[in-house]
């Protein structure tokens, strides 16, 4: 029976009333009194000396209030990094300075040079046409081997080279592994590419700045994932403003896949003229604007070899990658190539010997960043693409090579300095073989070919690590923040509850799924608990949202201010049933003292606090309402099993997808119908990665794929119904729920059983080929089928 | 979007003089034009708007057997009225863009435009249709004279265009995956004295004719008849979606299995 | 400036807009309904989608002059006269079919237009109506299921989750 609330308990959303009747707060709804837009005028050359900025004949244009320039900027600080990486001659990553608004240079399309605040925003614009700009042109860089040559035009004039790291890890292990593959009995090789994304939250970037010149405070509504760290870094790091003089807003949001962890130069540029203009100042993103102004995803490309023994056990493994930082490194760049990606190149597999190279590059593109799973994906799809080769090469079923090499010990401390704690990777696979009906699929195949179709099937494991932690450990990593979170529980006087959390919910279901935890502990209705979340005035200092780290960090921080909360509400009810508080049990929203009868209500508890006539006051506070900071002490490691299946029209190369199943194992799950929720729309962004996104530039860098006219994002008709299963749970050892995380899942696990089906596909139609670039569009699977 | 005038006339010979004033353009539903405006790629000063002027509207079978389309009349309106006496092309309109998109753009704004991935052209050249406008008629093999130009003189509306209705016709479209255009389409007419084959989305000239596959055809409509025939790609469209080579090579899938689903 | 004059979720509204004001900005700014968003410029996303004199119509692609005059419906007048959802709406709930909520209203408005044309969808023909609303949520999944079991289509069996 699927229970009706609590923890387990698929609960409808309650965010959803809102959000179905068109009422929503997403900060464009925001408009304030006096409001002025801005309009930024962004730079249409990659790369080039910024001469001169005239704006004199823009001042004059109609309902112009002020423009700025880059020059109006050279006392603020730099856009900041949050993570330092120390490259394996222990030298550190090299920084440039990122303005609000270009000076002296334009790096990338879409650097913004001058903004035109106006009463309008048709007006704005306007004016920013009359803005004349003076560039001369640089050659630009854009190929990322190309720009670390010697010679290769400089990004940035004062770094030494367009190599911002040359990241080894683990370092110690080189001489070992490459010996390994010196024994080898047999090694694969693989190059490819992990095709740069752009995230696409459906709702674009916005950012409202308000300033009162009377108590001389800042506000800024933004579509934040994580509110507390833009106040952080653009209260301490750009404009000067001390924490408790700035508010930051992260109403409802729509969507962010990492793409708003990061704070922006609009953001800080928006906060700064409301003051300097003295009136409220709104910027809203056009979609083609988000295309060259929001971060990037992924953009690696790759060589990775694996030596096996004539057993066909892994022996070892070792990985060259060039990593795409952009023009700039934006706020968690430099970690995604390294501490997000080389720790989890082990996989679901006990190679005992693992070396990771990255280096990451300077271009003149826009900053790429995190963007959902990020550095996972990469990962995972050159291991698991890598793993299909060398099964093919040795002549064995994929499946049985990947469960020949599993992990199958636990804990497990692999080469790459990470220890999984829990899981069981036969499971996840026992399951996959099940839900994805392979012994069903020769049967299919057939009855595709019968329609000159061509069906292949593909799989991969994943292993992804959420809630990156502890802070001790990433500030060692070159972490420039902590990664813990915070939760207050105010109990009201009354019985019910509010928590104000420092994660944030922008499609998540946190205001759902976060009751329902506190119901079970207490055993209370969910209704009766309210999450707040999104403003630095009234939720503790937090890290936010991104890493699938929600609930396993933010909700551990819940659990533990909850139990404070209940452990100082049984000694309330110790004193009101006269016993002693160890006998207090608390079940079912009441406490009672073991072995008796007596009890009393949860409501009649939190009336004492409040209203504490009969009350230890000598003992304890009057009020109920605590608060918890939680550092975990290592990662969650989810894992699963996924499946695909492809059909290939042979004579246009057009690739669909049939079925697709996954096999997940979160740990413990509170909502069941939320996490199915998640791992779709997760496949739904892997697919999208594996067959149709490209985010591209021509050689000059420009920006080909730059609206939805050229960026393919999938729809509807593109994509089937997904079998998806969370029965396997191995929880999680080290968080008091016992959960993993699952908003990446499915997009870390989707591509490489995509084109892995697809090259399946191929050889069954008689063409076998060793790889195939994503995304894998019908002219690359046409090319590849008559080349 | 720069700013501009709308005028919203009720009759064709109020649009024609509305449309002499300096920079006018008119709109006929504003599915492409608008997207062109908000990116300030056009910058008139005043939009005539054809969508009131209800002599420019429906779908009619004249006495002469042709299908007459009122040049104001939305996609959605010929993929429904259109049906029972020209189902091939009520089909093409059927898949145009989206559903909204149907219920506003119109098969004069399309033809009008004649934007190279567009997907009535195909229809208008393949079907040797007429196009009326508010001062002649102009055949379509005269009409279509590369992207983006046709033979429509400025101010001038197209008011209603007028098919020929053939035994049978198909469209057989591969949309390019991101705008969901066509990246290749063909549309086949097979008529009693002959077959035409039109091509979109794939030539650098815009909608042709392709008249290889048209005599081939005409001589024995069937698959078989087409083997062999290739399009220079040289001449193609080629962009991060596809090749020309790789245009070339649709359009003879697309023109096969419009001749299968026909034969 | 001109002012326009239509009807807007049954009530009378007007207001003076440029010719270059979008339905979707008079909406949201002069009407101050800012349930239809905004999620592109390029007439792709289907946020905007509204209804013009029964019709489904992306609101940022179409003139507020050119809806002088017209019936527009958006998503604040969708639920039921009591507050309470309405069967579509309420579908989307059960089904989970919206996560960050940005393109529901769009959603919402698309599968109202299509279950008035089409009451008893099939899977395909849901998925090629929703070519002009794009989710970046939800992988459609949940969405495609709450527009099946909205037209009373029993959906337990047609995925598994």
């Amino acid at each position: 029976m699927p229970k009706d609330g609590g923890i387990g308990a698929s609960s409808k959303r309650r965010e959803d009333v809102r959000f179905l009747t068109g009422e929503g707060n997403y900060t464009d709804d925001i408009n304030l009194r006096g409001q002025a837009y801005v309009f930024f005028l962004r730079s249409d050359i990659a790369h080039g000396t910024l001469n001169s900025v005239d704006t004199s004949a823009a001042e004059s244009m109609p309902g112009v209030v002020k423009i700025f320039t880059g020059a109006d900027f050279t006392e603020v600080g730099s856009i900041p990094c949050g993570w330092q990486v120390t490259d394996r001659h222990g030298e550190v990553m090299q920084e440039p300075r990122h303005p609000v608004l270009a000076f002296g240079k334009v790096r990338h399309v879409g650097e913004p040079i001058a903004a035109v605040v106006a009463e309008t925003l048709g007006q704005a614009r306007d004016a920013a046409e009359a803005i004349n700009v003076d560039i001369s042109e640089l050659p630009a860089v854009i190929d990322m081997k190309q720009a670390v040559k010697e010679g290769a035009p400089k990004v940035h004039d004062d770094l030494t080279s367009n190599l911002c790291y040359d990241w080894g890890f683990v370092e110690e292990n080189k001489a070992a592994v490459d010996k390994a593959f010196e024994d080898a009995h047999h090694v694969t090789t693989l190059e490819l590419v992990n095709n740069r994304l752009v995230a696409n939250p459906m709702e674009p970037r916005v950012a409202v700045g308000d300033y009162s010149r009377g108590t001389g405070d800042h506000t800024l509504y933004t579509t934040s994932q994580n509110p507390h760290v833009i106040r952080l870094l653009m209260g301490a790091f750009v404009l000067g403003i001390p924490e408790h003089k700035l508010r930051v807003v992260a109403p409802d949001v729509g969507g962010g896949f990492g793409t708003k962890i990061f704070h922006y130069q609009e953001e800080a540029f928006c906060t700064f003229a409301a003051k300097a203009c003295n009136r409220p100042v709104k910027w809203t993103s056009s979609r083609s604007e988000a295309f060259m102004s929001d971060a990037h995803g992924r953009d690696h490309v790759t060589k990775i070899q694996m030596a096996l023994d004539a057993d066909n056990n892994f022996t070892a493994l070792r990985t060259d990658t060039y990593a795409n930082m952009g023009a700039y490194l934006s706020t968690f760049a430099p970690s995604v190539p390294t501490w997000l990606h080389g720790t989890l190149m082990a996989g679901n597999y006990k190679t005992p010997l693992i070396y990771v190279n990255v280096k990451a590059v300077f271009t003149n593109t826009v900053p790429v960043d995190a963007y959902r799973g990020a550095g996972r994906p990469e990962a995972t799809y050159q291991l698991e693409r890598l793993v299909d080769k060398c099964a093919h090469e040795l002549g064995v079923d994929p499946i049985a090579l990947r469960r020949q090499n599993f992990i199958t010990e636990f804990p497990y401390a692999t080469p790459v300095a990470v220890e999984y704690d829990t899981g069981d990777y036969v499971a996840t696979m026992d399951k996959l073989e099940e839900i994805a009906d392979i012994s069903g699929f020769e049967a299919r195949r057939k009855e595709s070919e019968a329609k000159g179709k061509l069906r292949g099937f593909g799989v991969n494991c994943y292993i992804e690590a959420c809630g990156i932690a502890p802070s001790n450990l990433v500030g060692q990593l070159g972490a420039r923040a902590g990664l813990y979170e915070s939760a207050t529980v105010r109990v009201n006087a009354t019985g019910g509850l509010v928590v104000m959390t420092g994660s944030h919910s922008h499609g998540q279901g946190h205001e759902t799924a976060f009751p329902q935890v506190i119901a079970e502990m207490i055993g209370i209705d969910e209704s009766m608990i309210e999450i707040v979340h999104g403003d630095t005035a009234n939720t503790p200092m937090g890290m936010g949202t991104y890493g699938s780290r929600s609930l396993a960090v933010g909700g551990s921080a819940m659990v533990r201010a909850t139990e404070k909360i209940i452990a100082k509400a049984k000694k309330i009810a110790s004193h009101l049933l006269e016993a002693s508080e160890g006998d207090i049990e608390l079940k079912d929203g009441a406490f009672s003292v073991a072995g008796t009868d007596k009890s009393v209500a949860w409501g009649d508890v939190t009336l004492a606090a409040y209203v504490p006539h009969n009350y230890p006051l000598e003992d304890i506070e009057p009020g109920l309402e605590e608060t918890a900071f939680y550092d975990p002490s290592n990662f969650t490691y989810p894992s699963g099993a996924y499946a695909c299946e492809v059909e290939l029209d042979p004579e246009t190369g057009h690739v669909t997808i049939e079925r697709f199943a996954a096999a997940d194992d979160f740990g413990n799950i509170v909502n069941p119908m939320i996490v199915s929720g998640q791992v779709h729309g997760g496949i739904a962004q892997g697919i999208g990665q594996a067959l149709m996104e490209n985010c591209s530039y021509d050689s000059e860098g420009q920006l080909l794929s730059a609206s939805y006219m050229d960026y393919a994002m999938p729809r509807a008709s593109d994509l089937p119904f997904y079998t998806v299963d969370h029965s396997c749970q191995t929880p999680c050892t080290h968080n008091p729920l016992g959960v993993k995380g699952c908003g990446e899942a499915g997009a870390i696990g989707s591509p490489p059983a995509v084109v892995n089906a697809v090259l399946d596909a191929m050889r069954s139609g008689g063409k076998s080929v060793d790889h195939i670039d994503m995304p894998v569009t019908p002219q690359r699977v046409w090319a590849a089928m008559n080349g | 979007m720069y700013n501009f005038d709308v005028e919203k006339p009720t009759s064709v010979a109020d649009a024609v003089k509305a449309l002499s004033r300096d920079e006018a353009q008119p709109l006929s539903g504003g599915q492409t034009l608008i997207p062109t405006l908000k990116a300030r790629l056009a910058m008139p000063s005043v939009l005539v708007s054809l969508s009131g002027i209800r002599e420019m509207q429906g779908v009619r079978l004249a006495d002469d057997g042709r299908l007459c389309i009122g040049g104001g009349t939305i996609h959605r309106a010929v993929a429904e009225e259109a049906k029972p006496h020209y189902p091939g092309l009520a089909s093409l309109a059927a898949r145009i863009g989206d559903p909204a998109v149907r219920n506003r753009g119109t098969i004069g704004g399309s033809v009008a435009n004649n934007d190279p991935s567009a997907c009535y052209p195909a229809g208008v050249l393949a079907s040797g249709a007429t196009i009326v406008t508010n001062s002649r008629e102009i055949e379509a093999d005269d009409f279509f004279q590369g992207m983006f130009s046709t033979a429509l003189e400025e101010g001038e509306i197209i008011t209603e265009v007028k098919f020929p209705v053939p035994e049978k016709a198909r469209y057989e479209k591969f949309i390019q995956p991101a705008s969901r255009f066509p990246l290749v389409a063909a549309f086949v007419a097979k008529f009693s004295d002959g077959v035409r084959v039109a091509v979109t989305g794939a030539s650098e000239n815009g909608v042709f004719r392709w008249t290889e596959a048209e005599t081939a055809l005409s001589a024995n409509f069937s698959a078989k008849a087409l083997e062999g025939l290739t399009l220079d790609g040289g001449s193609m469209i080629s962009d991060l979606h596809g090749s020309g080579a790789y245009r070339a090579h649709l359009v003879g899938v697309m023109t096969k299995r419009a001749v299968l689903d026909l034969v | 400036m001109t002012q326009v004059k239509m009807t807007v979720n049954g009530k009378a509204a007007s207001g003076d807009v440029e010719g270059r004001t979008l339905l979707a900005s008079f909406l949201r700014e002069s009407l101050g309904l800012t349930g239809t968003h905004i999620g592109c410029d390029t007439s792709q996303c289907g946020a905007c989608l509204v209804h013009v004199n029964g019709e489904a119509i992306k609101a940022c692609t179409m003139l507020a002059v050119e809806a002088e005059g017209a019936d527009v419906k958006t998503i604040e007048s969708m639920a039921n006269a009591d507050g309470s959802l309405n069967v579509i709406q309420q579908a989307f709930q059960d089904h989970h079919g919206l996560q960050c909520g940005f393109c529901t209203p769009g959603m919402i408005m698309s599968a109202s237009a299509l279950l008035k044309d089409n009451p008893k969808p099939t899977e395909a023909e849901v998925r090629h109506y929703l070519d002009g609303n794009i989710c970046r949520c939800t992988g459609y999944h949940n969405i495609v299921k709450a527009i099946m079991a909205a037209s009373g289509q029993d959906v337990s069996a047609l995925a598994a989750e």
